[in-house]
């Protein structure tokens, strides 16, 4: 029940702190490197260490699979939605000078998408892989 | 052959990761093959670091280096932590595919443009155009956001939908976890 204090109070400081970090390189990807799929990946890793530490049962009842396959769809129309947004507003597919913030609203938008879409399908084959095997027992396992 | 200290750096970096998937190729302990290649693409996020292209280091060390590594843990929870080894006749075959496709990759190099080239497709191509006129079209400083994200939006949609269609084939293959092993206390 109690096993492994300091990989559980270590695990406890960093997930904060990964998710922090992922969506800085998400919202800061226009200035520097990084951007949509590099966050996605680094906040589905704090999805992947509290399944790691805390175990599957936890993991998937602070985030159901049923909301990371949802994650995994909306992320992918998100981005659509935004190409189909600029044909709405008179433009071409994917222009987002048409749309009301210009480049920078369109630019941030897919890459809200990428987000949700890689965050969701990695978490997605995280939950796929881990389901399979017998033993990584949790509090409960 | 000058004595460029960040072509030395190069040079070991390649050395290392040579090193590396020999390592990796001679392993029996599955765990530590696993381990070696997380290590691998670490090394190589370094070198893309080297060569000055942080978005596609930050890329490996996120994917390669993490995701990967943890997948292929769980992969070798899945199989065993051992791999069989082989016979000896059983391994000239993997051995002659594995050198005669090395062998091509390296004939391929003699078409790439020299190291650090102004004449590459990449510099002489549309790649100074993104340069120019990505500030003032879209405001972006980060070009390469706005080179993925806008100029070339369709391809990082297409992108996305690769990543989304990987996982719905994840979802066929292997299940949507628990739910078919029903529980497997």
């Amino acid at each position: 029940m109690t096993a492994h204090p300091v990989l559980r109070v270590a695990a406890k400081l960093l997930i904060p702190m990964i998710v922090v970090f992922g969506l800085y390189v998400q919202f800061h990807g226009d200035f520097g490197a990084g951007g949509g799929f590099q966050a996605g990946v680094i906040c589905a890793a704090s999805v992947i260490l509290y399944a790691l530490v805390f175990g599957m049962h936890a993991a998937r009842s602070v985030l159901p699979p049923a909301a990371v396959r949802v994650g995994a769809a909306l992320g992918v129309l998100l981005y659509a939605g935004a190409g189909m947004a600029g044909v709405a507003l008179g433009g071409n597919y994917l222009d987002y000078f048409v749309l009301p913030g210009g480049q920078h609203a369109g630019i941030f938008t897919v890459e809200l998408g990428v987000l949700l879409t890689v965050s969701s399908t990695m978490v997605l084959f995280f939950y796929a892989f881990a389901g399979r095997a017998r033993d990584i027992p949790g509090e409960d396992g | 052959m000058s004595l460029d200290p960040l072509q030395i750096l190069d040079v070991a970096l390649l050395a290392m990761l040579l090193v590396i998937a020999i390592a990796v190729a001679r392993a029996i302990n599955l765990f530590a093959a696993a381990m070696l290649t997380g290590v691998y693409s670490l090394i190589c996020a370094v070198w893309f670091l080297v060569l000055d292209a942080p978005d596609v280091a930050f890329t490996e060390a996120a994917v390669g280096a993490g995701i990967s590594t943890i997948l292929m843990l769980g992969t070798v929870l899945l199989a065993g932590p051992e791999a069989r080894v082989l016979p000896l006749r059983r391994r000239i075959a993997p051995f002659v595919a594995a050198v005669a496709a090395g062998g091509l990759l390296l004939y391929a190099v003699s078409d790439l443009p020299p190291y650090g080239s102004a004449a590459t497709p990449a510099n002489s191509g549309v790649g100074f155009e993104y340069l120019q006129r990505a500030g003032p079209d879209t405001h972006v400083p980060n070009v390469v956001t706005a080179v993925l994200a806008s100029y070339r939006g369709f391809d990082t949609l297409g992108e996305t939908a690769v990543i989304f269609t990987a996982g719905i084939a994840v979802l066929l293959l292997l299940g949507a976890g628990r739910r078919r092993n029903g529980g497997a206390q």
